[in-house]
């Protein structure tokens, strides 16, 4: 029997475990996923908790769920992989090999790269959105919260799900309103980028959609420090912003495990040189790499994730015939970004196109309005709830096409 | 395309004043770029420049933190040799195009 192993039970991973489940024979391979934690997270649910719109139960259920029964899984962390030697050591000691490896270890805000931020004010004045236990806290000091500054602070440019932050602006504004203290909260959005987002076209819908919900953007700001005396954040040129309560995307890393084996890239980041395109990591031609884990130049997300999976399961089904890998990734990614009050827009980009307006054709629902805000778009971000327990998950291909399509699109200058 | 005249050399750019070919690059122009932006360069400035055009000819992204972990300055110095945006004023020095995020 040859061993497929699979290190990250998270999105991408158990993705990756479904498809291959039902395409690789199970006769001449043995399929063996390991994670750190028994329970898997909606993590897109995680944005809505703090505003009480999801409870914190909405957006967990048990990883076993998803995995079929006859697959070997193993709640350990993985210490570090031997790709030399074709095998991985877990933190109990136990050493598992493998003839095919796919990493889907992800990426974790690690606050604690910021000098201060981790400190006495942390889940007091200082809150993360991106974990289970940042939202849910954040949830209980919003409630009783009288207002002041609000500060949202992006701490690195490579971040997980990169529009969650402008979302939570987005939520927070309309949230502050409907509780009729909207104008007791000032509240500005601290990134170190050059604006709202990257590409123009985009940044400069969302630009205005900031301004008229009266967000301040500070842009070029890169923090170095935060001060918990005085409640302010500082930047690498000594610029300061006072909070009264800061909301934090801190810096985003990949496991552990990455470093530990000496196979992060020159960022110190943990993020795994991957190939772009075939996803076969530049190491070793028997690991793969998927999902918020690599180093390919898209945005951490699992809708990427997704993508990626369609073109993962069509390379590893040609690796392991020994034929080229023919399928190749171009970067697709595609999300809604809640705007607040009800309503969403959509943008869909890859490698080499920018988030361009005009319609979204899916099937069955119809267009979606892209780079426009509609309610429809709002439903179809909280439809997709349902869709990433019950098709994405289980591995079933979705309605919408792996490569970027131009359908729809307005090609404006 | 743009063209932008340095010491008599004609430069294509971008209509932010990237260079759109960095084989046209030299130190001298690089030293003109800098006297425009008001930064008289060191060695230190042209080894970060010299960094930053290898890590481009290898297709490397680029950020602040990659340039942080040269071992050549730490970020903060980066920010003293380079002021305001130091990436995209050390970018566009090294003749090299603005730097893109991935999202």
């Amino acid at each position: 029997m040859k061993k497929l192993l699979i290190i990250g039970a998270g999105t991408a991973g158990t993705m990756m475990l479904n498809k291959l489940y039902k395409k690789m024979s199970r006769k001449e391979w043995e399929f063996t996923i390991v994670d750190k934690d028994e329970l898997h997270y909606y993590q897109p649910g995680f944005l809505f908790i703090p505003f009480g719109v999801y409870a914190p139960e909405d957006v967990v259920k048990p990883k076993r769920n998803f995995i079929p029964s006859d697959v070997k899984f193993i709640v350990d962390e993985v210490e570090m992989i031997d790709g030399e030697h074709n095998r991985v050591k877990l933190s109990n000691g136990d050493v598992i090999t493998y003839d095919l490896l796919i990493i889907a270890t992800g990426t974790v805000p690690v606050p604690e790269e910021t000098p201060g931020l981790k400190d006495e004010l942390w889940y007091k004045d200082i809150f993360d959105f991106y974990t289970f236990e940042g939202s849910t806290a954040l949830f209980h000091k919003l409630k009783n919260w009288e207002g002041g500054k609000l500060v949202i602070n992006i701490s690195e440019s490579i971040i997980k799900c990169p529009v969650a932050p402008l979302e939570f602006a987005f939520l927070a504004d309309a949230y502050f309103t409907e509780k009729g203290i909207r104008d007791k909260v000032d509240i500005s959005y601290v990134t170190p980028m050059a604006g709202a987002f990257t590409k123009p076209k985009a940044t400069a819908m969302l630009s205005n959609l900031l301004k008229e919900k009266g967000i301040t953007v500070i842009p070029d700001f890169y923090i170095e420090r935060v001060d918990n005396q005085e409640k302010k954040i500082i930047s690498y040129d000594a610029k300061e912003v006072p909070f009264d309560l800061l909301v934090s995307i801190p810096v985003n890393m990949g496991s552990e495990m990455v470093e530990n084996s000496n196979m992060g890239d020159e960022d110190d980041l943990n993020f795994i040189p991957t190939d772009k395109e075939t996803l076969q990591s530049k190491a070793y031609d028997n690991i793969f790499v998927i999902g918020d884990a690599t180093n390919v130049p898209t945005s951490k997300a699992g809708a990427v994730a997704h993508f990626e999976a369609e073109i993962l399961e069509e390379n590893i089904l040609s690796y392991i015939k020994g034929k080229p890998l023919t399928a190749k990734f171009d970067g697709h990614a595609n999300c809604f970004i809640e705007t607040g009050f009800g309503k969403a827009t959509l943008i869909d980009f890859n490698y080499d196109t920018e988030p361009l307006p005009g319609k979204f054709p899916v099937p069955f629902i119809g267009p979606m309005g892209l780079l426009k805000v509609t309610r429809v778009n709002h439903y179809g971000k909280l439809m997709f709830k349902w869709i990433y327990w019950h098709m994405l998950l289980t591995g079933k291909t979705l309605p919408v096409s792996t490569h970027m399509s131009m359908a729809g699109k307005e090609l404006v200058n | 395309m743009a063209q932008l005249e340095v010491n008599t050399f004609m430069i294509d750019v971008n209509d932010e004043g990237y260079f759109t070919d960095p084989s046209q690059w030299t130190s001298e122009i690089a030293k003109e770029l800098a006297d425009r932006e008001g930064i008289s360069l060191t060695d230190k400035h042209y080894e970060v420049l010299e960094f930053l055009r290898a890590k481009h000819h290898e297709g490397v992204p680029l950020s602040i933190r990659k340039v942080g972990k040269s071992g050549i300055v730490d970020i903060k110095q980066f920010y003293a040799l380079f002021p305001g945006g130091p990436l995209k004023v050390s970018s566009k020095i090294a003749g090299i195009p603005k730097p893109v995020s991935c999202v």
